[in-house]
C-alpha cells in the first residue's frame, strides 16, 4: 500500500505532525493476549454484569424485556444486512432500502400516521426531534413547549439539554398525583397562542394511559401541534393508534419490539407524522419510485433536508438512523402481524393486571396511582424500593426499578413492568420473593 | 411575460420586472440551471413586509435547497400558487410561468441599485459562468 501511494514508510505519512507534539515512545498498554487468555479475560469482565437471561425480569422505565424470535437474529446476522452501510448508492442497496421502506410503512400502520422516517437513535432524542419538528412548522412564530404529565425523566432531560441553546420556553403541566394522569383541562389552560406543541407520553413514565384524544384536542384548539411519545410500543397492540386520535406527531422507543434490553443500547427510535410535515422531518427517508425502465425501486429521498444542504438550513444534526435495530423490528413485526402484536399486548396487559392483584394483597403494598395502565405500574412498599430490588436480585428476580433513581424523595416507590414472558409461574415467584423480603 | 432585457437583476440571480407600482420577482435561467430539477417551492404567504436582502422563500431541487432574497424592501403582495403543483415551471419558464412573487417596493428608487441586463451578463462572465 505504501508503494501504491508513493510513500517510503508509514513514518513518512506522519511527517506533517510537529515533533514537539509527538509522544516519542510506545503507548503503555498491556501486551497482546493469546485467544484462550483473551476469552478468559473478557469472560471475567462480562461475569461482573448481571444478565437478564435466566432471570425473572420485571424491569421497565423505558426498556422492556419481550421475546424476540431467534429467526430475527438469524436474518439480521446475514452478511448482506449486517455489513451493509448507508444506502447512498441505490443501485447497489435495494435490499437495505426496501427494508427501510417496509420499516417506515410498519411504523405508520402501528401509529396511524402518514409518514415515518428511517428511524431515530432512541426514544429520548426522538422525543426532542419531534418537538423541534413542531416548532419548525410554526416558522419561528411560536416558541413555547408544553410538556404534559409524566414523561420519562431522561426524555425530559434530553429536551432540557437541547432547549438550553435554543430560544424555547418549556412549561411542565404536572400529573394528578393520585391518578398518575395529567388532566386535559389543566393542559388546555396552559396552552396559548405562543404554544408550538403539547407533548405527552402514553403509556406514561408511571405506566398510566393518558387521554390522548382530549390532549390532542386541547393542543389543536389553540393551534398547537399534538405530540405523543411511546416508550413501550407493544401498547400499540392494545391501545388505539394515536393517528386516529388527532395526534400530529408520534415519537418513541422501539427497543421492546426487536432489541435486547442490553444495558441501554443499541436501541431504535421512531418518528412519524402527517404528510404535510414531511419536509420538516429530521433523519433519513426511504421512498419508492421507478427506474428509467419503469421497474419499481427504492431510494433515499428528500435528502436535501439533512444532507446536501447548508448546516444552518438542515432540519437536524441527526442525519442517520439505527438501521440494524430498525431491521430487527421490521422482521419481528412482519412475523407478528396484527394478530401477533395484539396477542402479545393482551398477554403483557393480562400478566400486569393479575400481578397487581396478587402483589397488592401483600401487607403494606399498594399501587401509587389509580389511573388505567397497560403493562406497567408504580407500587409503594413499606421499605425503600432500592433495598427490595437488591434483595430480589439475589433471588434471581430483577425489579422493581426504584423511583429514587429519578426522584430521591420517592424512596419507597418502584416501577414494575410485565410482558408476555412474565406468566403465572414468574408472577408466583415475584409474589413469593417479595413476601420474603418485605 | 417580461423579456430578459427589460429586467433588473440581483447578485443572487433574481430578476425583477417593473409592472406599474409593483414588481415581479423570479430567478434567472442561470440559477434554475444550477439548481437542477426543482421539486418544491416555498415562498411563504402574501401580505407580509420584508427588508431588502431578507430571505423570502426556498427553492428545493433534488440536490440542494436555495434561498430567495427580497431584492428591495416592501410588501409581498402575491405568491405564485401554481408552483405548489408545478414547481418544474421554474426550470421550464423562469421568466414567465415560473415567477415567484409580486412585491410593492417601499421606495421605487431602491430599484436603481440593481443591475440591468447587460451588467448582469457581465457579472455572470466575471463569475466564470
Amino acid at each position: 500500500m505504501l508503494r501504491q501511494i508513493g510513500a517510503g514508510s508509514s513514518e513518512e505519512l506522519l511527517a506533517p505532525i510537529p515533533p514537539e507534539l509527538r509522544l516519542g515512545r510506545p503507548l503503555e498498554l498491556p501486551g497482546p493476549l493469546s485467544e484462550p487468555e483473551l476469552l478468559e479475560t473478557l469472560g471475567e469482565l462480562a461475569a461482573r454484569n448481571l444478565a437478564v437471561a435466566g432471570k425473572d425480569c420485571f424491569l421497565g422505565a423505558g426498556a422492556y424485556r419481550h421475546h424476540v424470535p431467534a429467526v430475527v437474529d438469524h436474518l439480521l446476522q446475514r452478511g448482506e444486512f449486517f455489513t451493509a452501510y448507508t444506502p447512498y448508492q441505490p443501485e447497489i442497496s435495494q435490499g437495505t432500502l426496501q427494508a427501510i421502506f417496509e420499516f417506515q410503512t410498519l411504523v405508520c400502520q402501528l401509529t396511524g400516521m402518514d409518514v415515518a422516517n428511517a428511524s431515530m437513535y432512541e426514544g429520548g432524542t426522538a422525543f426532542v426531534e419531534g418537538i423541534l419538528l413542531a416548532v419548525r412548522q410554526h416558522r419561528g412564530r411560536r416558541r413555547r413547549v408544553v410538556v404534559a404529565g409524566e414523561v420519562h425523566p431522561w426524555y425530559r432531560d434530553v429536551l432540557e439539554t437541547y432547549a438550553a441553546n435554543l430560544d424555547l420556553s418549556i412549561v411542565d403541566v404536572p400529573a394528578d398525583p393520585a391518578t398518575g394522569r395529567v388532566d386535559p383541562g389543566t393542559v388546555g389552560e396552559a396552552v396559548d397562542g405562543e404554544t408550538a406543541v403539547v407533548a405527552w407520553q402514553s403509556p406514561n413514565f408511571v405506566g398510566v394511559v393518558e387521554r390522548a384524544d382530549a390532549l390532542a384536542a386541547a393542543a389543536r384548539g389553540a393551534g398547537a401541534f399534538a405530540l405523543q411519545a411511546i416508550a413501550e410500543p407493544w401498547a400499540l397492540g392494545w391501545l388505539e393508534a394515536p393517528g386516529r386520535l388527532g395526534v400530529d406527531i408520534v415519537v418513541g422507543e422501539l427497543q421492546a419490539l426487536g432489541a435486547a434490553v442490553s444495558f441501554g443500547g443499541p436501541y431504535v427510535g421512531m418518528l412519524a407524522t402527517r404528510k404535510g410535515m414531511v419536509r420538516a422531518m429530521p433523519g433519513r427517508l426511504a421512498g419508492m419510485t421507478e427506474d428509467v425502465e419503469g421497474r419499481r425501486g427504492f431510494v433515499l429521498t428528500l435528502a436535501t433536508r439533512e444532507q446536501h444542504i447548508r448546516r444552518e438550513r438542515a432540519t437536524s444534526n441527526i442525519c442517520t438512523n439505527s438501521a440494524l435495530m430498525a431491521l430487527a423490528v421490521t422482521i419481528h413485526l412482519a412475523l407478528l402481524g396484527p394478530s401477533g402484536i395484539t396477542e402479545g399486548a393482551r398477554l403483557s396487559r393480562a400478566h400486569a393486571h393479575e400481578a397487581l392483584r396478587r402483589l397488592t394483597a401483600l401487607p403494606g403494598v399498594r399501587r401509587a396511582h389509580s389511573g388505567p395502565f397497560f403493562n406497567e405500574f408504580v407500587l409503594e412498599f413499606p421499605r425503600p424500593a432500592a433495598e427490595i430490588a437488591s434483595a430480589l436480585a439475589e433471588r434471581g428476580i430483577l425489579g422493581p426499578v426504584p423511583l429514587s433513581r429519578f426522584r430521591p424523595e420517592d424512596e419507597r416507590r418502584g416501577l414494575l413492568a410485565f410482558t408476555e414472558l412474565n406468566g403465572p409461574a414468574a408472577i408466583e415467584r415475584l409474589v413469593a420473593g417479595l413476601g420474603d423480603v418485605l | 411575460m417580461p423579456r430578459q432585457e427589460e429586467c433588473l437583476y440581483t447578485k443572487e440571480h433574481e430578476w425583477v420586472f417593473r409592472d406599474g407600482d409593483e414588481i415581479v420577482v423570479g430567478i434567472t435561467d442561470f440559477a434554475q440551471g444550477e439548481l437542477g430539477d426543482i421539486v418544491y417551492v416555498d415562498m411563504g404567504e402574501a401580505g407580509r413586509q420584508v427588508n431588502s436582502g431578507d430571505p423570502i422563500g426556498d427553492i428545493e431541487s433534488v440536490k440542494a435547497v436555495a434561498q430567495v432574497y427580497a431584492p428591495v424592501a416592501g410588501e409581498v403582495t402575491a405568491v405564485n400558487e401554481a408552483l405548489a403543483d408545478s414547481p418544474e415551471m421554474v426550470n421550464q419558464d423562469p421568466f414567465g410561468e415560473g415567477w415567484l412573487v409580486r412585491m410593492k417596493p417601499a421606495d421605487p428608487a431602491d430599484l436603481d441599485a440593481l443591475m440591468d441586463h447587460e451588467a448582469y451578463r457581465k457579472f455572470l462572465e466575471e463569475e466564470g459562468h
